[in-house]
């Protein structure tokens, strides 16, 4: 393949496309919009179907209703448009309906700055909607990347039976790179396990080694109920407390069996770090220039690149060397995830944030001006 | 005259009875009419999606032995919207409250009749929220009781038919639980129309609406409906004096129109074309 220019929501649109999206269902929202309109293009060509909804909250419940149907679904939205899809995300995780949300970040709280970058909606990605839901929600830092993620968030999706958000914040979605996508016959592709039994013998909500159940799409002989209220496994409602507890106890179990595969990071010259910076989405391409600068000076300075925000990677830190005595984590929010940071390294190392919530992206000399003004002085230790 | 039919064929046995309503709620009714007309049309079950809504009137899908989908209070059409357009080869029924479909669900309402999307929407219409106990619906009428217009309700009602005409609709219609028989085949009509179809069912809801406003039993209110209702025909010859507080049944309006399914037939041929 030679080497195009793309933004990355085009990219989005590509993976997408290459891992078998077939429906997409959406309501306008800056810097968002390409996302939709790219796919009400693209789709109908390839037996896909475009809907534009008259607003997120009947996109997500069509997204849901259309991936019960049999199709692989996907939106796109932004900050309002995400806080409105919340109540039937939610409705998603409790059916388990594969379906992809991709929330393009912008500037809030509220309408905020709709053309300017922020990484204000990660704890809201986790717990956006209400009760005690697991989610999967990964974020790329490269055209390249939101390719690569939108296909493994696809194949996440099919694969647990959840909805997974792919958290872009603007300037990825919006950022033009050179990439080689790779040829459509290389992409992993992952469909959800259907059943083959007679359809008599279904149990839609069947646990079984994966805890992830058989899944038949509407209008192929299996009928079966699907209802947001706490169910049986043949997907009836109850209150009896075994079958609810076996449902609330599966729905985190089949997501917690994959946490291997599911918390994707990476480290960038950690080998002999004792300073690591912890980062993810746009603010991952700044810090590692700072790495890069400080090593120049001297400094021993590692990145760790967290890729996959929910479930926390907390395998990131559990086999991180003692030699690494500090943590910066810079953010574009007030410190949604330096909290986790802290929490999984449970008081052994000092952590320290650097937030930057002025509608611009974090460059490596605010990081490089934050380790150097407060590196080393073991101030705070948590 | 209805036919009899094996009603038990259609109804989910396991685990699923006794149903949730009440003694004397007129929603087994509409159920039982639903069933009738499917029955009637010779539809294959396997075929045919049922999509409720949340209150009494959404635990309907929980009972019927179709592919059903139980979605969050309002949001019923929206989420149909996606179960048939994204298999539009499934007869897509949606049964929805009153409050359901006209408060919360409005805005899906107005954009599906739009759309004009292949499916039928059942407008289970007991005047009152039921399942949260009895608070004010856009369907009660003035000057009625409800726990939260307990000094009468003076907010007007919207009438639920004259909304989906306006919004584009191609067939709809009003019938009561009295009436089952006719009920019956407004139904069998509205599934055939190629469109989007909405039925609105007067249903009493003795246990709540007619304790609060003293209608009497399950019986009394059913023979309400009786003395309330006239036909659109009837209606054509009377004068709005006469009409004030009468409820109209029948077909409002059987107006077919391009659908969104097929239309997108036409995007897809477009879009292949260049
Ligand atoms: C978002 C949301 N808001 C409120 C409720 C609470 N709720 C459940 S049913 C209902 C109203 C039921 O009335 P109606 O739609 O008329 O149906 P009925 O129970 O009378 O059949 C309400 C407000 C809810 N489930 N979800
Ligand atoms: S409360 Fe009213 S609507 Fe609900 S089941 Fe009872 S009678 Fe029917």
């Amino acid at each position: 393949m030679e080497a195009k220019l793309l933004m990355g929501n085009e990219a989005c649109c590509e993976g997408a496309l290459a891992v078998g999206v077939d429906f997409f269902g959406g309501y306008p929202i800056t810097p968002s919009n390409e996302i939709g309109e790219i796919m009400s293009r693209r789709l109908p060509k390839v037996g896909g179907r475009f809907i534009q909804m008259e607003d997120e909250i009947g996109s997500m419940a069509c997204i849901v209703g259309a991936s019960i149907a049999g199709r692989k679904t996907m939106t796109a939205t932004s900050g309002p448009g995400f806080s409105l899809m919340q109540e039937n995300l939610g409705f998603a995780a409790m059916a388990e309906a594969p379906c992809v949300i991709v929330n393009v970040m912008r500037g809030g709280p509220s309408t905020g700055m709709p053309t300017l970058p922020s990484q204000g909606d990660v704890q809201q990605a986790r717990w956006g909607t209400h009760g005690d839901h697991p989610i999967i929600a990964l974020t790329p830092s490269t055209v390249r990347e939101v390719f690569d993620l939108t296909v493994t968030s696809v194949n996440f999706a099919e694969k647990y039976r959840t909805p997974v958000v792919l958290l872009m914040d603007e300037v990825i979605g919006h950022l033009r790179e050179k990439v080689v996508l790779p040829q459509k016959e290389s992409v992993e592709v992952v469909n959800r396990a259907k059943p083959t039994c007679p359809p008599e013998w279904y149990r839609p909500f069947e646990d079984n080694k994966s805890g992830v159940p058989l899944m038949a799409p509407f209008g192929e002989g299996y009928r079966y109920h699907v209802t947001g209220l706490t169910h049986d496994e043949m997907g009836f409602p109850t209150t009896k407390k075994d079958e609810v507890d076996a449902l609330n106890q599966r729905l985190h179990r089949k997501i917690r069996q994959g946490f291997e595969e599911i918390m994707i990071h990476e480290s960038f010259l950690m080998e002999d770090a004792t300073t690591a910076i912890v980062t993810y989405g746009c603010v991952v391409r700044s810090a590692k220039t700072a790495v890069l600068e400080m090593r120049q000076e001297g400094k021993k300075v590692g990145l760790i690149k967290l890729t996959t925000l929910w479930p926390f990677p907390r395998i990131a830190f559990e086999n991180l060397s003692d030699q690494v005595e500090e943590i910066f984590v810079p953010e574009m929010n007030m410190g949604q995830l330096y909290r986790e940071v802290v929490r999984v390294n449970h008081g052994k190392r000092v952590v320290r944030k650097i937030s930057k919530v002025d509608g611009e992206m974090i460059s490596p000399e605010d990081i490089m001006r934050a380790i150097k003004r407060e590196g080393g002085s073991g101030a705070k230790v948590y | 005259m209805q036919k009899s039919i094996d009603v038990y064929a259609y109804l989910r046995h396991e685990k699923k009875f006794p149903l949730i309503w009440c003694a004397g709620c007129g929603n087994g009714i509409i159920l039982g009419s639903i069933i009738r007309a499917v029955d009637g049309l010779g539809l294959d079950k396997n075929l045919v999606s049922m999509v409720s809504g949340i209150g009494c009137s959404g635990r309907t899908s929980t009972y019927v032995d179709f592919n059903t989908l139980h979605t969050t209070h309002g949001r019923a059409l929206a989420f149909a919207t996606g179960v048939k357009f994204g298999r539009p080869e499934l007869t897509t029924l949606v049964v929805m409250g009153d409050g359901d479909c006209l408060s919360i669900g409005g805005n899906h309402f107005i954009h599906a009749a739009r759309r004009n999307i292949d499916m039928t929407a059942f407008i289970f219409n007991n005047n009152i929220y039921g399942m949260t106990g009895g608070q004010v619906s856009p369907t009660t009428p003035e000057g009625m009781i409800a726990s939260t217009a307990s000094y009468g309700n003076r907010e007007p009602n919207f009438d639920a038919c004259k909304l989906a005409v306006a919004a584009g609709a191609s067939f709809v219609a009003r019938g009561t639980t009295y009436e089952a028989d006719s009920l019956d085949e407004i139904i069998a009509l509205a599934i055939q129309n190629k469109g989007f179809s909405v039925v609105e069912v007067m249903t009493p809801c003795p246990t709540i609406y007619g304790r609060y406003n003293r209608l009497g039993n399950a019986v009394k209110m059913l023979r309400m409906q009786l003395e309330d209702t006239v036909t659109v025909e009837e209606a054509a010859g009377m004068s709005p004096e006469e009409l004030k507080d009468k409820v109209v049944t029948g077909v409002f309006h059987d107006a077919p129109r391009p659908e969104l399914c097929e239309e997108y037939e036409l995007v897809i041929e477009t879009a292949l074309k260049k």
